[in-house]
């Protein structure tokens, strides 16, 4: 997204300050919605290849995380029915369901819920202007959420998030994060924007956007559950054992770069790679030499189609 | 070190926790020394209820842990002496039943301050010889329980020039074993020792029913781990702690929820929160242990910053426990345990994964 669109957001943010909280008249968004995956689709559906960071506004401490983070860490029991945090699960493949609850005796609105299929998530964005609760309360997958409307766009802020990744390749989200979402409809097409704001790990907000086509029948059951069972899938793993790369000598560290002929610099992310001006920067900096064309007969893992989203 | 941003500002946090523990080093001192130059006034004690009888407190020391029953009320770690009076009315928000005993997870002062005054306003039960013997004494006060090492180290000499802990603030009956049990409030409580974690008596308490697990300074959610090797932490005990924590809960099945952990420190947990702190502390022992076989001194290891993708959650650049002393410490004891091989082997440079 570009600082355009950022300023974009801004000036809405500001805006929706400005409308009095918790109004309750705003459009419906009930309904069956499936993801189109038109907008980055190799990060969201095939998935994101390792040591991939471009357009991340990340710290080098989160650089440095995502390098250090060895796929392996989900084959761990405790981490195999891991959450994406709500500011990821809109990115991957998922049935979403969203319908009211309204008080029975005033009607008025108390919550918007999402269903996500994914993992069975069940999301509350409250809209009774109940506050936020306080630091010590516990962080869930997909936080506390509070919603008010301006006009007809839906305004979420979120708190108290589970720590997480904005890129399913280790790039990691503090449970510090603060995420703010604005929902729009238009006709059967909703349009889902969010800024996510990490004093850990990010140097600016992250912007992304997703839509979604409202379906026009209900989906069968199956495809709206998600069942974890976590197994031991190494068994001759020391217990205790949390795979990781060394700092620096992660084994495929310049194998996305070299595959897709993008600088060093570029695909090590940083607010920079966000903007136009940094196509510039790109045109001066060195392209790392390809990878080795395969063996005759061998089969390569080329990233795109050969991941399946978790 | 950027600062972050939280529902509490991180000078505050840094100020409280280092306040909270500084008392580590002096033992007998720890109340004292705790209290100097911390104002408890303006402290406001935060109820936060776990479980329908579960509750934890939050002040200025070590969290609460508060369970109430029929049978009366348990107390795990009494924050400082001064906010005895602030802990016992919120104490009395919740019930009135009898306090029942004590539970200390540790000996620092942030967690043991309020002993003396919170096992007084409470009263235990006994009879026959006990009290035969004892007499009033014998009901009087609430039990005092800790593991053995807690009353060693508290019934020591302490350092010179330091107060010793009064006497009542003393537990009245230890453990030596793994792990003593029995059951509270129609409850099976479980007081389970992790040797040489944080210090050398740690204690975790597991409600079992209300499926609830107080940890002490074994798990915080807002600094490194806290190695008190005056008072015989390790780092592998520390993540041996973490890992046994994992043992006792239970996630939901989406990694959230079941087992709700009241850490020593910051917010309410479950296990998926000590699953990223286990994760944290195992990475960064693993590297320092790597760097320590590879012959690397202290420098060029802190240069290699190996906290870096950690700092901005948990480190701190001032204060008692500070970032450096996290590394130096683990430095320390890996060399201890893992001299360092001899130059040119270069064995384990292509291994490339934390152990």
């Amino acid at each position: 997204m570009t600082r355009v669109s950022v300023v974009a957001l801004g000036v809405w943010l500001a805006i929706g300050a400005s409308v009095p909280a918790f109004a309750q008249a705003g459009a419906d968004f009930s309904g069956v919605w499936q993801p189109r995956y038109h907008e980055d689709q190799p990060d969201r559906i095939p998935g994101p290849e390792l040591t991939d960071y471009t357009g991340l506004p990340i710290n080098d401490s989160a650089r440095q995380y995502a390098n250090s983070w060895d796929p392996s860490r989900l084959t761990l029991p405790e981490e195999q029915c891991r959450v994406h945090v709500s500011p990821y699960i809109y990115r991957g493949p998922l049935n979403l369901r969203i319908w009211e609850e309204k008080d029975p005796k005033t009607q008025d609105l108390i919550a918007i819920k999402h269903y996500s299929s994914t993992f069975e998530q069940t999301r509350t964005i409250w809209m009774d202007g109940r506050p936020h609760p306080g630091p010590n309360a516990p962080h869930t997958w997909m936080g506390f959420s509070t919603g008010r409307y301006d006009g007809d766009m839906l305004i979420v802020e979120t708190t108290h998030l589970k720590k997480g990744w904005v890129r399913r390749n280790g790039v990691p989200m503090s449970d510090q994060a603060k995420m703010t979402e604005y929902m729009v409809r238009n006709g059967d097409v909703l349009s889902h924007i969010f800024v996510l704001v990490d004093p850990v790990y990010l140097t600016e907000p992250l912007v992304k956007s997703q839509e979604f086509v409202r379906s026009t029948r209900e989906l069968p059951a199956g495809t709206w559950l998600w069942v974890c069972d976590p197994v031991l899938e190494i068994a001759t793993r020391e217990e205790g054992e949390v795979p990781a790369y060394w700092p620096g000598e992660h084994p495929f560290k310049d194998e996305y770069a070299r595959r897709h002929q993008l600088p060093e610099i570029a695909v090590q992310g940083g607010a920079a790679t966000m903007y136009p001006e940094f196509q510039e920067v790109m045109k001066k900096a060195t392209i790392p030499p390809p990878l080795p064309k395969p063996q005759p007969g061998a089969t390569r893992v080329t990233g795109a189609g050969q991941q399946q989203g978790r | 070190m950027t600062a972050i941003q939280t529902g509490f500002s991180r000078r505050a946090r840094v100020l409280s926790v280092a306040a909270s523990l500084a008392v580590g080093a002096a033992v007998a001192a720890a109340t004292a020394v705790a209290q100097q130059g911390q104002n408890f006034d303006n402290v406001q004690i935060e109820t936060v209820k776990v479980r329908d009888d579960v509750y934890m407190l939050v002040g200025a020391g070590g969290n609460t842990t508060i369970h109430v029953g029929s049978d009366g009320i348990m107390v795990v770690d009494t924050q400082f002496a001064p906010l005895s009076a602030k802990i016992l009315s919120a104490i009395r928000a919740i019930s009135d039943a009898p306090i029942r005993y004590v539970v200390n997870t540790h000996l620092h002062g942030d967690h043991i301050g309020g002993n003396e005054a919170i096992s007084k306003a409470g009263r235990f039960r006994a009879g026959g010889n006990v009290v035969g013997d004892l007499g009033a004494a014998a009901t009087a006060t609430a039990v005092i329980i800790a593991h053995e090492n807690v009353l060693k180290r508290l019934s020591a000499d302490p350092p010179s020039g330091q107060p010793q802990v009064p006497f009542a603030a003393w537990p009245t009956e230890t453990y030596i074993t793994r792990k003593r049990e029995f059951l509270f409030n129609d409850e099976a409580v479980q007081i389970i020792h992790e040797p040489n974690a944080h210090t050398d008596g740690d204690s975790m308490v597991f409600f079992r029913k209300s499926d609830v697990l107080a940890t002490g300074d074994l798990f915080t959610t807002v600094m490194y781990p806290y190695i008190d090797v005056a008072n015989g932490g390790t780092i592998d005990g520390y993540i041996n702690a973490l890992n046994a924590i994992m043992d006792v809960t239970v996630a939901s099945n989406v990694n959230e929820g079941g087992t709700m952990v009241i850490p020593g420190h910051g917010r309410l947990s479950d296990e998926q929160d000590v699953v990223e702190y286990r994760n944290m502390a195992t990475i960064v022992r693993d590297r320092i242990k790597e760097y320590v076989k590879r012959g690397m001194t202290l420098e060029q290891v802190k240069a290699k910053k190996p906290t870096l993708d950690f700092d901005p959650r948990y480190g701190m650049d001032t204060g008692f426990w500070t970032t450096s002393m996290f590394v130096e410490t683990i430095y320390k004891q890996m060399a201890e345990a893992n001299p360092p091989a001899k130059p040119a082997q270069g064995k384990n440079q292509q291994k490339g994964k934390s152990e």
